[in-house]
């Protein structure tokens, strides 16, 4: 079972984490391959911190990925990139949306929020790509877009091919967003410049 | 065709394939989206009852009266629904019966982390564990199959893992099954003394017979392999083994009660080591100690918490060099701190207010189980204690006779609506008839929050979304016999501050109702407020409200633009009217 990939999207409840994995999945079952989905929610809506975990490939046992078994990670959220990281694996792609929001334990003042999190992370991982989502998302006419956006970068990093991805959002977004949600994951797909 | 389905979808989808005529539940996680994704077929009548007790006894009439139901909950909903459970066991069905109890290892989102094949071994009923969507759609088919067969109610018993992961589901077509005759017998439905006796022998037959199935069931089956290890597991954790233990011969138990015991003691003999992998209880390993077989289970994994892939595979290598697992990753240890995210209650939450005044107020909070429950956490920290659903009123009275009427001066009782009609109502007569002077505050947020909003008898909608009679929350408790009843808004801080402060002094039982929607259903968005920062002082009074919005910048503070949801709150608090609508500020 090593032809699996495992994908980790972590963030903050309320940041639509959930759509990007759903469309990741939807992605996935179209190229024919066994398709895997763990996402705990309940108090997650409130806030906390959220992962949802894709595993994919010819045949998927586990639902859920081991730590320091994950090929790429999607981060929301800054913060919740470090949290994560040590379900990356030594050699796996770390994609980071540039933005902050604190914890309440930050905010109450009884704990610090890293102000050195991207340059803990180039250290110990190589393939690291930061994106200002938000800006993206702002470019594409509607700031809460930031999930597709980061699900275009991801999708740049796949073997599946664009045609997939852009049918499943036009099944997945409400007729009314569609428009502004392609735009956003075209944004991010041209993110990508390696 | 196939279809990604969470473990939850596909029990809704198995019930409506088994042609099930009624589904009923309180919502609780990881349960809940049972019922909601049951509501959408039209050929199932669906319901939100007020507590698992009623959902049960709601299907097991239907069950009775002929037709096929499934009622589902979590599993502290069990605990509720015990009592019926335990004599539904010795009546029988009639149509087919199966009670899903989504339990939570990890306790991602419960009070405690109980497991439920106890429940199903004490009530002597099968209990079914699927490992995945597939196999939840399947076993629910294949359960109301042996509910009828055998006339038993079938425990169909999930965990947090397989109820919220999504994989790939073959889809079938609807079996109509109609409804069954019904015929009145009383020795059978009416457990009077004389009646149930005959009914023990019965379910005592019926589970010599249920043991026999469980030898010859394809529920239970043996994948052989290398028979140096052989390890016994059920559930999601099946599929945990197969990955990090690829060598191993398993014994896969779709039914753990009762168990195949001639194929465990046969799959035993063919083995050199047995394991026993089991999530949270010594559940399967009790029963094979007890027949004198040499297992490792308990003395290996945990017995708390997720049971997860990567500590099987390391606690094998442990014990046993030569299990060959497969090669997991070393675990990377990180050298700084990585602060907590708990959950908070979101932007403009109506609990908010009140919980700032209580926490000014200094008193004490018997709290209970919804949105609220997080008005514990820090900067808030306004609730003394939490047990179950429905517990607060009833805490609330215990601590006031064990402690006396002076006491009760500064103690609440705080309740959401829907809890309130769960279980709370009893607990408010309880106040009442024995002279408690208890004050109770209903959280009426006209929703069913926490659970991801769900209707409740208060909110004037059934769960397919019809318009049906609400309930008034205010005329109920003065049924009950209260006669102090006072509704308020919560955001009306100084109102709220004087209304509980009155209250609380009243030697007399007293309930306020808080009342305004759920922040994430109150349509009406404001302008964002913003912090003029001229005219902050850094004085930081308004952190103490907990707002996600609102965080520290330097000395002053800086509200999130995009987040707010414009309530207001914040500049009720501020002593210096440096918080103003967007727009205001700056000019
Ligand atoms: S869901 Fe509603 S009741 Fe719950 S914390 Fe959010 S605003 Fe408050
Ligand atoms: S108005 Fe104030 S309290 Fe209300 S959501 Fe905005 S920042 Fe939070």
């Amino acid at each position: 079972m090593t032809d699996i990939t495992n994908i980790l999207i972590v963030g903050v409840g309320g940041q639509g984490t959930i759509l990007a994995s759903r469309v990741l999945a939807g992605a996935v079952q179209m190229t024919g391959q066994d398709v895997k989905v763990s996402e705990i929610h309940g108090m997650a809506q409130r806030g906390g911190s959220v992962v949802t975990q894709v595993r994919y490939g010819k045949e998927v046992a586990s639902p859920i990925i081991p730590e320091g078994e994950a090929d790429i990670i999607l981060a929301f959220e800054k913060l919740e990139a470090l949290r994560w990281l040590p379900y990356l694996k030594k050699d796996g792609s770390i994609l980071i949306n540039d933005q902050r929001i604190d914890p309440m334990p930050v905010v109450v003042g009884t704990a610090q929020y890293p102000s050195d999190i991207l340059d803990i992370i180039k250290k110990e991982r190589k393939e690291v790509f930061i994106i200002n989502g938000l800006g993206k998302a702002i470019e594409a006419g509607n700031a809460k877009t930031v999930n597709v956006a980061l699900l275009g970068l991801l999708a740049r990093c796949l073997k599946i091919d664009k045609k997939t991805w852009l049918d499943v959002i036009r099944e997945t977004v409400p007729f009314k967003l569609l428009e502004v949600n392609l735009k956003a994951f075209e944004e991010g797909w041209n993110s990508f410049d390696r | 065709m196939k279809k990604l389905l969470t473990g939850n979808e596909a029990i809704a989808r198995g019930a409506w394939e088994a042609g099930v005529v009624v589904c009923t539940a309180y919502p609780g996680t990881p349960s809940t989206e049972i019922t909601e994704n049951a509501a959408k077929y039209d050929e199932m009548y669906a319901e939100w009852s007020p507590n698992e007790k009623v959902a049960l006894e709601v299907g097991l009439g239907a069950a009775i009266a002929g037709g096929r139901a499934l009622v589902s909950m979590k599993h502290v909903g069990v605990n509720v629904a015990a009592d019926p459970l335990f004599t539904l066991s010795y009546t029988g069905v009639n149509g087919g019966l199966v009670l899903v109890s989504a339990d939570d290892p990890g306790m991602h989102s419960s009070q405690n982390e109980q497991d439920n094949r106890h429940f199903g071994r004490a009530a002597k009923i099968p209990v079914l564990e699927p490992a995945n969507s597939q196999e939840s759609k399947d076993f629910t088919k294949l359960a109301f199959d042996i509910s009828e067969m055998f006339d038993t109610p079938v425990m169909l018993r999930t965990t947090t893992r397989v109820a919220h992961s999504q994989s790939l589901v073959e889809l079938t077509d609807r079996e109509e099954k109609g409804i069954k005759e019904y015929q009145k017998n009383p020795s059978k439905y009416v457990m009077i003394p004389a009646n149930a006796r005959h009914r023990h022998v019965v379910v005592e037959d019926r589970l010599i017979k249920l043991k026999d199935y469980a030898e010859s069931t394809d529920l239970n089956r043996v994948e052989w392999n290398d028979t140096k290890i052989g390890v016994i597991t059920s559930g999601v954790t099946y599929q945990y083994v197969k990955e990090v233990l690829p060598e191993v011969s398993i014994l896969k138990l779709g039914m753990t009660f009762p168990l195949p015991q001639k194929m465990i003691m046969d799959f035993a003999d063919k083995v050199d080591q047995l394991y026993i992998v089991e999530e949270l209880e010594p559940f399967i390993e009790e029963y094979v100690r007890s027949w004198g077989l040499d297992v490792h289970g308990k003395d290996t994994f945990p017995l708390i918490g997720e049971l997860l892939p990567e500590t099987i595979a390391a606690k094998m290598v442990q014990t046993l060099g030569d299990c060959s697992p497969r090669e997991t990753a070393e675990p990377d240890q990180l050298q700084y701190e990585v602060p907590p995210r708990p959950p908070v209650l979101c932007p403009g939450c109506p609990h908010r207010g009140l919980f700032y005044v209580l926490n000014k107020l200094k008193v004490t909070v018997a709290g209970d189980i919804g949105c609220y429950t997080l008005g514990c956490l820090a900067p808030l920290k306004a609730i003394d204690t939490t047990i179950c659903m429905g517990a607060s009123i009833g805490t609330a009275i215990g601590m006031e006779k064990a402690r006396g009427k002076d006491f009760a001066r500064s103690l609440v009782a705080v309740i959401g609506d829907s809890t309130f009609i769960h279980s709370g109502i009893t607990a408010l007569v309880d106040v009442v008839y024995n002279k408690a002077t208890t004050t109770t505050i209903i959280l009426d947020n006209r929703i069913t929050a926490m659970t991801g909003h769900q209707h409740n008898p208060t909110t004037g909608f059934t769960v397919k979304g019809e318009p049906t009679k609400e309930i008034d929350l205010v005329l109920l408790a003065k049924a009950v016999g209260v006669e102090r009843v006072r509704v308020v808004d919560p955001f009306e801080l100084e109102g709220l501050e004087k209304i509980v402060g009155e209250e609380l002094a009243a030697e007399e039982p007293s309930v306020i109702i808080t009342q305004r929607n759920c922040a994430l259903i109150d349509k009406s968005r404001n302008n964002p407020y913003s912090v003029f920062p001229g005219a902050c002082t850094g004085c930081l009074r308004c952190l103490k409200l907990g707002c996600p919005c609102i965080a520290k910048e330097g000395k002053k503070v800086r509200i999130n633009l995009a987040q707010c949801v414009g309530c207001g709150l914040c500049a009720t608090v501020c002593p210096s009217e440096a918080i103003r609508k967007e727009g205001s500020a700056n000019d």
